[in-house]
């Protein structure tokens, strides 16, 4: 009690949060009750139920893809629930915007937390309801004193008056706490707050974690990282699919058993069959090195193989890959191919010695949407379709063409601006790029992210039919069944390392998880 | 049919229409305003501002600008008519080649700026384009050359009259039929746009996106110091100010051209129709005795009207979801 009046900043209006204090540990603070959420096509969630107690942290635990953010989505009011109800305090409530949902008491800190730069670490946390005098204006000297009482709360030593950009990525990340609890929450949602922090700043949140469930409060804690949910969490439910699976305290389950949960799945997706037929050496990456971002990787690459590369996000995949492709250098290391050592500097020379890298943000890094089908097809080929300089417009097109064609690319014309084709067909522009630059190796980074389950079957199907032409395909994916189905091979990193390799018969969800987590073996 | 009705909605075709259309409108009472002479005269009169709009239209392509081209012209226009001033008896084609040369060398100044050290375009061509007019006063002594101080041919190349059409409007005209190929045909001309669109998937196709524009940066220049030896034979006069102010036109040209501001869309139609547009509203003023200070005004109109169009046809367009709203295309 007498650490919840230190936070509440409208104490008047504190009768909420009084009153999950009062309940005892056994009535919810708040409830989703056959909670289902449906988007065109996809059903995200499906009649899933979640209790969140005071005084508890609640681990959601749950593949990528699972509903884990859609159900922090409903939580904060950014989505509407399809059907289902959520009750605070047994009391119906609907949350048809955020601001309602922080005003029934529920905040959410994120992974990634937009805080303003150039603005004061009190004007970041008050931001939208800033303290104002009887004239509307910002009352500074209220907000000020209330930051630092709320940056005192969580144990944190931070100037209000102090820029934002001034700051360490600990302090900032202190700064955003506060600002979730600046509105006087019952609810803490927490989205992998650890994901950016290092040993001692997780610490330190698991201090905080400890502070709010002492102030009564009710924590929703997601994390991939199963140390960290033994650690600080009371109870755990486990989606998988969209659908709630399993749920209970976390002193009955082991880790292999929650792991089991979260992975344990009727194969409902299809995949190719496919006979690899894998042939010669093509790519060798020996000792490659960054000074932040991995090390020590190395590996071999095969004509005809696909090639996973599986770990959490953040283990250091993409970036190697992005590395790789030339587009953030290495410090060290060597690369090989077919047997010739090879000096990529810039994505140019990679395309030129045969790598390819379709990036996972389609819209950022793919299309270029001013310009028609065919241009954005001939973009990296440009100097193969140049005679003297001046570029063979009728080669062109008929390389647009082909290609094109191959991935049965649906267009009026391949005049037409890739801005007006759907994302689906932007993504084979994007496809059909790259093959007409005919490339040796093809690295797909999280090819069927954000799609739907038939495109996924397209692209899984294409990917097989690449390998069987006899290009070497490297696959980022964070997905396991993609994993298990598609690859020949695959090669786990965690933290910036690789930790370990599966051949396509030693491969199992449990063992691929447990390797991405750094879960030890049990027996 | 389809076709004709998209030819007709295209930004090129409007403003086309809407030239043609002050044309006629000027011409039903001064219907001398629409003869030959006095259309050629109109062309030759715009004919720097679509060689400054045409460099600028490349720069702005890559999401950049260079508000440097007028000073870097007056620049260009004053070392030249200098060294016209001190040895008369060089040639007016070496002068010609030497204005273009020291153009791309201010161009490449901003260009490696830019590229190099990452500073932000309007900050570096504000800087330049102040320097730039610094420095002619520091050359010239804040002192004007006046036509009796150039030569004869000096001042006369740009008047000679090759089938009717003087100097000054061929070289535009050069300018126009080497920039096609450059734009459509090389690879060069597509990374503009591909850098503009969408820098990151510039990065991953492996364009340079700095290298690129930085040679937009030295086009311009280059352009800018053609257009500045045309400018001091042309008026043949050179003082720290001549043409100042006329990167506004310039840019005001571009935009109301359809290049968008933003990067990545325009065309050499749309940039030669916008200058005509402003050629043809400040020859068409005094005709129907307007003030030329009304020139100001309608040009500053014609931007806004120009982007409020850019803004709508983007509005219209949305994201096709129902899936019955696909079919039909």
């Amino acid at each position: 009690m007498q650490a919840s009046s230190k936070t509440s900043l409208a104490s008047e209006q504190n009768q909420k949060s009084q009153l999950s204090n009062n309940n005892n540990n056994l009535t919810p603070v708040m409830s989703m009750k056959g909670i289902t959420k449906t988007f065109p096509g996809v059903t995200a969630l499906s009649e899933i139920s979640l209790d969140l107690y005071p005084r508890q942290v609640t681990a959601l635990v749950g593949e990528n893809g699972a509903g884990k953010s859609t159900v922090v989505k409903i939580l904060t009011g950014i989505y509407q629930p399809t059907a289902g109800s959520l009750s605070i305090h047994g009391q119906d409530i609907k949350f048809p915007t955020p601001h309602d949902a922080s005003e029934a008491g529920v905040t959410a800190i994120h992974q990634e937390t937009v805080l303003f730069d150039d603005l004061s670490v009190a004007e970041n946390i008050f931001i939208g309801h800033a303290p104002k005098t009887s004239r509307g204006l910002i009352d500074w000297k209220t907000m000020n004193a209330e930051a630092e009482k709320l940056l005192q709360t969580i144990g944190a030593n931070i100037d209000p008056n102090l820029k934002l950009k001034d700051l360490g990525i600990a302090n900032k990340h202190m700064v955003a706490i506060s600002r979730a609890l600046s509105i006087d929450a019952s609810v803490v949602i927490m989205d992998e707050p650890t994901a950016a922090l290092s040993h001692k700043e997780i610490e330190e949140l698991y201090d905080l974690v400890d502070k709010l469930k002492a102030d009564g409060k009710a924590i929703l804690f997601i994390s991939h990282k199963f140390d960290e949910i033994f650690r600080i969490a009371d109870r755990y439910t486990v989606f998988r699919d969209g659908e709630m699976v399993d749920e209970g305290h976390l002193k009955d389950i082991t880790e292999n058993d929650l792991v089991e949960k979260m992975v344990g799945r009727s194969v409902d997706q299809i995949f190719p069959t496919r006979e690899p037929s894998i042939g010669a050496e093509i790519l060798s990456v020996v000792n490659y090195c960054h000074p932040t971002e991995f090390s020590n990787i190395n590996f071999k690459l095969h004509k005809g193989e696909i090639l996973g590369f599986y770990g959490l996000v953040g283990a250091g995949r993409s970036e190697f890959m992005q590395s790789l492709f030339g587009i953030t250098k290495p410090a060290s290391g060597e690369v090989f191919i077919e047997g010739n050592p090879a000096t990529i500097r810039n994505p140019a020379q990679a395309i030129e010695k045969g790598i390819v890298y379709v990036s996972e943000d389609r819209g950022k890094q793919g299309v270029v949407t001013t310009l028609p089908i065919f241009q954005n097809v001939s973009l990296p080929s440009l100097q193969h379709i140049s005679k003297r300089g001046f570029l063979q417009i009728a080669e062109e097109f008929s390389l647009a063409r082909e290609f094109t064609r191959r991935l049965d690319l649906r267009a009026a014309s391949l005049d037409q601006h890739v801005g007006d084709l759907s994302g689906g067909n932007q993504q084979k522009v994007v496809i059909a790029k790259w093959l007409a630059t005919q490339p040796l190796v093809i690295i797909l980074d999280e090819p069927t992210k954000g799609i739907d389950i038939g495109s996924k079957t397209v692209v899984h199907e294409f990917m097989a039919e690449l390998a069987a032409g006899g290009l070497a395909v490297i696959m980022v994916s964070s997905e396991i069944p993609e994993i298990l189905g598609m690859t020949d091979r695959t090669i786990v990193m965690r933290e910036g390392l690789i930790v370990n390799e599966f051949g396509r018969d030693e491969m199992s969800p449990e063992k691929l998880v447990r390797a991405a987590a750094g879960i030890k073996e049990s027996t | 049919m389809k076709s004709v009705i998209n030819a007709l909605k295209s930004r090129e075709t409007l403003l086309a229409l809407a030239i043609f259309l002050l044309v006629l409108l000027v011409s039903s009472r001064y219907p001398a305003f629409s003869s030959v002479e006095s259309l050629s005269g109109i062309f030759n009169d715009t004919s720097i501002l679509m060689i400054l709009t045409l460099g600028q239209m490349l720069v702005i392509l890559t999401k950049c600008i260079d508000l440097s081209v007028a000073a870097n012209l007056a620049l260009t226009g004053m070392v030249v008519a200098m060294i016209n001033n001190i040895a008369p008896g060089i040639p007016v084609i070496v002068l010609l080649l030497f204005a273009i040369l020291l153009g791309a060398l201010l161009g490449a100044i901003n260009g490696y700026l830019v590229w190099k050290l990452d500073i932000p375009p309007i900050v570096v061509t504000l800087g330049t384009m102040t320097i730039f007019r610094g420095l002619i006063f520091v050359i010239s002594d804040g002192k004007w050359i006046n036509a009796h101080e150039m030569s004869a041919s000096f001042t006369a190349f740009p008047r000679y009259e090759i089938l009717g059409l003087p100097m000054l409007s061929w070289i535009a005209i050069l300018v126009i039929l080497l920039f096609i190929p450059l734009v459509n045909r090389t690879a060069l001309g597509r990374a503009f746009f591909a850098v503009g669109c969408n820098p990151m998937a510039a990065v991953y196709t492996g364009i340079n996106i700095g290298r690129t524009r930085f040679m937009t940066f030295v086009i311009s220049g280059a352009l800018a110091g053609l257009a500045g030896y045309l400018w001091v034979s042309r008026y043949a006069v050179a003082y720290v100010d001549i043409a100042g102010g006329f990167e506004l036109d310039v840019v005001a040209a571009c935009v109301i051209g359809g290049i968008s501001i933003a990067g990545g869309v325009g065309s050499i139609g749309g940039a030669i129709l916008g200058a005509l547009f402003l050629g043809v509203i400040k020859n068409a003023l005094p005709v129907v005795d307007i003030s030329p200070f009304w020139q100001l005004a309608i040009s500053g109109s014609a931007i806004i009207l120009a982007v409020a169009l850019n803004t709508l046809s983007a509005q219209q367009k949305g994201r096709v979801i129902l899936k019955t709203a696909g079919q039909g295309a």
